[in-house]
């Protein structure tokens, strides 16, 4: 029986993908790829076509790419119905329809929320409507930023010193606009990897010109007589005066549209287990709806079956990939999704890199190269296992520590390796900040409990 | 333990060469092959040599590898200067080819090598065009040879009216790093080689002394001037580089594309093809980094600490030989791995090594086998091997034949 219905569904049934980024795209051409042949649904807020937004943070504000060329290139023909600049807006599991802030509504037999993320906005709103307050997190609001920093701003500001803050900063200085940059914490980049890396990229935006200020908070932003921001009052009673303010505070899960749909859906996204099923809000899995990228969340077999959110590129096609697989497959041919966290970023000219859990470790050790000449893997280390590694203009090394991660290395790292330095000797503190504070949001959030505490050896699918 | 114990004795035996594959075969069937006390550790699985690139802990060191005991299949050349980033560890490494990097490819020079192409075509057409009347030739002497080392003439900035003198210097140079013929020819080459390296020595460094007071748009000038935060190369350096440059970016260029004209030669359907279409060359020289890589082996590793490849512990301070050749072929990694198949969609080849020291030339060597490749199969009229496999060179690492003798209608 089950057997039948996966055939027609396959054959002529309907599948309705919310959500029309990265995930959604990569989750409509593995359907087509694996033979679905049914009538296909591909819904998004933005009026565009799916585009690659890690470009909007770097080339487009540099002028060297169009936030208007930034589409993603397809893998194949989808043969897809679109509804794009139609956001959802609710979920009736019981129906199985979607409904559209346009008052349509579309059924499904089975359904792929994949809505991601948006750019938290300024808590303020009157402060957030002034003139020059910006976000950064699609491709209008860096079209908007790229025609600001291009008219030569005086000053620029950017609250928030995560990937995302760091990156405009970064985009300022190359272009020679002044900027400042508020942050909460000590250093830049703490909730992705901690202080002692965040203590190095504090000196990469010092001796790159940044005016970078540390534990403040922005009290207020002040606008002009006609509406235009001109100074940001900072809780050390500062005020720094400027004419374009980034709000860089991380993202919001665009979990809204489920509210009193009956999904395990909230503020820290959809929970699901490892197969993508979507946990209903009692928990029970439900079998026709799947969940993935950025607004997902999932056990992960390596990190103690933690809940992981991962706001990764890599994690929305892998995860859309899976989901996708497992939404038209019988339960035995249903794959685990088991990526490996990996992100990356491009800032004053040092390329860095990540696998793992960062967040996760307690203590770190720089097994190659040195922090004082920012080029180093660094190592990340929890109750005696190499749970991350993080690269600074180091990355060809990354797939040696990725293994590690794999396969449960002991932590610290005791053998020897080509670039040890005498300050990699010994491992210190990772020095994250109190997860139970706000921050600008890490890119890893770790959430749930481990039903077991097992030494595994993981053996990821190879191509 | 018979058959095993000759099976790396076999892989350097010259009865061998013109097929090695069904040795590598074998190879594979002990992926951690170690057949005598104080040899080598031979790693021939795909994902293997792929893990053992990227291992912090497998030094390229010149001082460990003699320490390991060197033996004739890594023994570095004797340059008479400072070991080459080749064979250094990081830092030394990093910040040497970081500073030839900027001189060489994107981010700092991203138009070097793309800038070239009009000037590779132009000596690729003038070497064909020079076959004349000719309807039988030596492809490795009249055009695989000859190509590379102008094209690094022109990558330095030797000039032009120089180019005649500084190829006799390399001729022999290059000649004298193969085994074979060091043996055959005897002291007087030994002496001619040695004299070459000299001679090719005081003229570069003249060169970089030129292009210190008077810098140009050339390699050597960006070597001298690079104003990065790792500063300049020393002089020492710059000859270092410059050699190796010349060295690595030659012999291996040489077969690239000889292996490459005997391959397509061999599958003439896919000639065919290329003639139709040139654009088939970017993955005709992929498959064929995978299906016959210029660069057979990596012998030159030792590992600095205990580590473990498959179950077994290779002990700390052994050489380690990584068979690049061996893996391409892996059917772990490739379906159908011995069939030269330019279409299969995914080629991810260990052809140009992986890791640190992956291929510093790769950019131009695809560009000059792309256009070679391209051009041969355009221009030559009903071409055909006279000899089948043809001779090969002695080397097992740097593999390829010695001569290519091909027959032709014409030219077009």
């Amino acid at each position: 029986m089950v057997a039948d219905y996966l055939e027609r569904l396959r054959r002529e049934g309907r599948i309705v993908i919310v959500g029309a980024s990265l995930a959604g795209l990569r989750a409509a051409e593995t359907l087509r790829a694996e033979g679905f042949a049914g009538s296909l649904t591909l819904i998004g807020d933005e009026p565009y076509e799916p585009y690659d937004r890690p470009p909007l943070s770097k080339a487009v504000l540099l002028g060297r790419a169009s936030a208007r060329h930034t589409e993603l290139p397809h893998r194949r023909e989808i043969d897809a119905k679109w509804r794009l600049g139609v956001a959802a807006t609710g979920l009736d599991l019981t129906a199985k329809r979607v409904r559209l802030a346009d008052g349509d509504e579309v059924e499904y037999d089975r359904l792929l929320i994949a809505t991601g993320v948006r750019a938290r906005p300024w808590p303020k709103e009157e402060e957030a409507r002034l003139d020059g307050v910006c976000v950064l997190r699609t491709r209008d609001d860096a079209a908007r930023l790229y025609q600001r920093l291009r008219s030569g701003p005086r000053r620029v500001v950017v609250i928030g010193a995560g990937f995302a803050g760091s990156e405009v900063a970064s985009a300022c200085r190359e272009k020679g606009i002044p900027v400042t940059v508020a942050e909460r914490a000590g250093a830049p980049l703490v909730g992705a990897l901690g202080g002692a890396i965040g203590a190095v990229a504090a000196d990469l935006q010092l001796e790159n010109g940044v005016d970078l200020r540390t534990r403040v908070t922005v009290t207020a932003l002040e606008g002009d007589a006609i509406g235009r921001v001109r100074a940001v009052h900072l809780s050390d009673e500062s005020v720094v005066e400027a004419d374009v303010v980034v709000v860089s505070l991380g993202s919001q899960r665009n979990t809204e549209w489920l509210t009193g749909s009956g999904l395990g859906a909230g503020p820290r996204g959809v929970a699901c287990d490892a197969g993508c099923r979507a946990f209903d809000f009692r928990g029970i899995v439900t079998d026709d709806v799947f969940v993935a990228g950025d607004v997902a969340r999932s056990p992960h077999a390596l990190f103690g079956y933690q809940f992981l959110s991962l706001e990764h590129w890599g994690n929305a096609v892998a995860q859309a990939e899976t989901a996708a697989h497992n939404m038209i497959c019988h339960g035995a041919d249903r794959r685990p999704h088991l990526w490996m966290p990996a992100f990356w970023s491009s800032q004053f000219g040092v390329n860095i890199k990540s696998v793992g859990v960062p967040p996760m470790g307690e203590q770190l050790m720089i097994t190659q190269g040195s922090l004082a000449e920012r080029r180093f893997v660094g190592v990340y280390g929890h109750q005696g296992r190499t749970v991350a590694a993080v690269t600074f203009d180091n990355a060809r090394w990354l797939e040696f520590y990725q293994r590690q991660i794999e396969q449960g290395a002991p932590f610290p790292v005791e053998f020897p390796t080509v670039d040890r330095r005498p300050e990699g000797r010994q491992p210190v503190p990772a020095d994250f900040p109190d997860p139970s504070l706000p921050t600008h949001g890490p890119t890893v959030t770790l959430s749930g409990y481990s039903p077991a505490d097992r030494q595994l050896v993981f053996t990821p699918a190879r191509h | 333990m018979t058959t095993q114990a000759s099976l790396v004795r076999q892989i350097t035996d010259f009865a061998h060469r013109a097929d090695p594959y069904p040795l590598y075969e074998e190879l594979r069937r002990t992926p951690v092959l170690h057949e005598e006390e104080g040899g080598p550790y031979v790693i021939s699985s795909y994902y293997d040599i792929e893990a053992l690139l990227h291992d912090p802990r497998i030094s390229s060191d010149a001082a460990n590898l003699a320490a390991a005991g060197a033996d004739e299949l890594s023994q570095a050349e004797n340059t008479g200067l400072p070991p080459s980033f080749i064979r250094l560890d990081p830092p030394a490494h990093d910040r040497l080819r970081r500073i030839a990097n900027s001189a060489f490819g994107p981010p700092h020079t991203p138009r070097r090598v793309d800038d070239m192409r009009g000037e590779l075509a132009a000596i690729v057409t003038g070497l064909i065009d020079g076959f004349g009347d000719a309807r039988r030739i030596d492809l490795v002497d009249r055009f695989a040879y000859p190509f590379p080392v102008t094209v690094i003439c022109r990558l330095l900035g030797v000039p032009r009216e120089d180019e005649p003198r500084f190829r006799a210097w390399v001729d022999p140079l290059v000649a004298s790093l193969d085994p074979e013929t060091r043996e055959e020819a005897g002291a007087d080459f030994a002496k001619s080689a040695q004299e070459a390296r000299t001679q090719l020595g005081m003229y570069l460094a003249g060169l970089v002394e030129q292009r210190t007071r008077e810098p140009r748009g050339d390699l050597l000038s960006d070597l001298v001037h690079s104003r990065g935060p790792d500063g300049a190369m020393t002089m020492m350096e710059v000859l270092s580089t410059a050699v190796l440059l010349l060295i690595a970016g030659h012999e291996t260029t040489v077969n690239l594309i000889a292996n490459g004209m005997l391959t397509l030669l061999r599958h003439p359907e896919i000639l065919r093809r290329l003639r139709e279409d040139p654009r088939l060359a970017v993955n005709v020289v992929e498959e064929l980094l995978r299906y016959e890589p210029p660069v057979q082996m990596v012998p030159q590793r030792t590992c600095i600490a205990d580590i473990e490849v498959r179950g077994v512990t290779i002990p700390k301070g052994s050489r380690i030989w990584l068979v690049l050749a061996a893996g391409n072929r892996d059917p772990e990694r490739f379906p159908d791995p011995g069939r030269f198949d330019p279409d299969r969609g995914d080629i991810q080849h260990l052809g140009f090594g992986s890791g640190i020291h992956s291929c510093f030339g790769a950019p131009l060597a695809r560009l000059e086998a792309q256009i070679a490749l391209a051009e041969l199969a355009r221009r030559l009229d009903n071409p055909r091997l006279v000899q089948d496999p043809p001779p090969y060179r002695r080397n097992a690492v740097l593999r390829g034949p010695r001569h290519l003798e091909i027959a032709f209608d014409g030219l077009r």
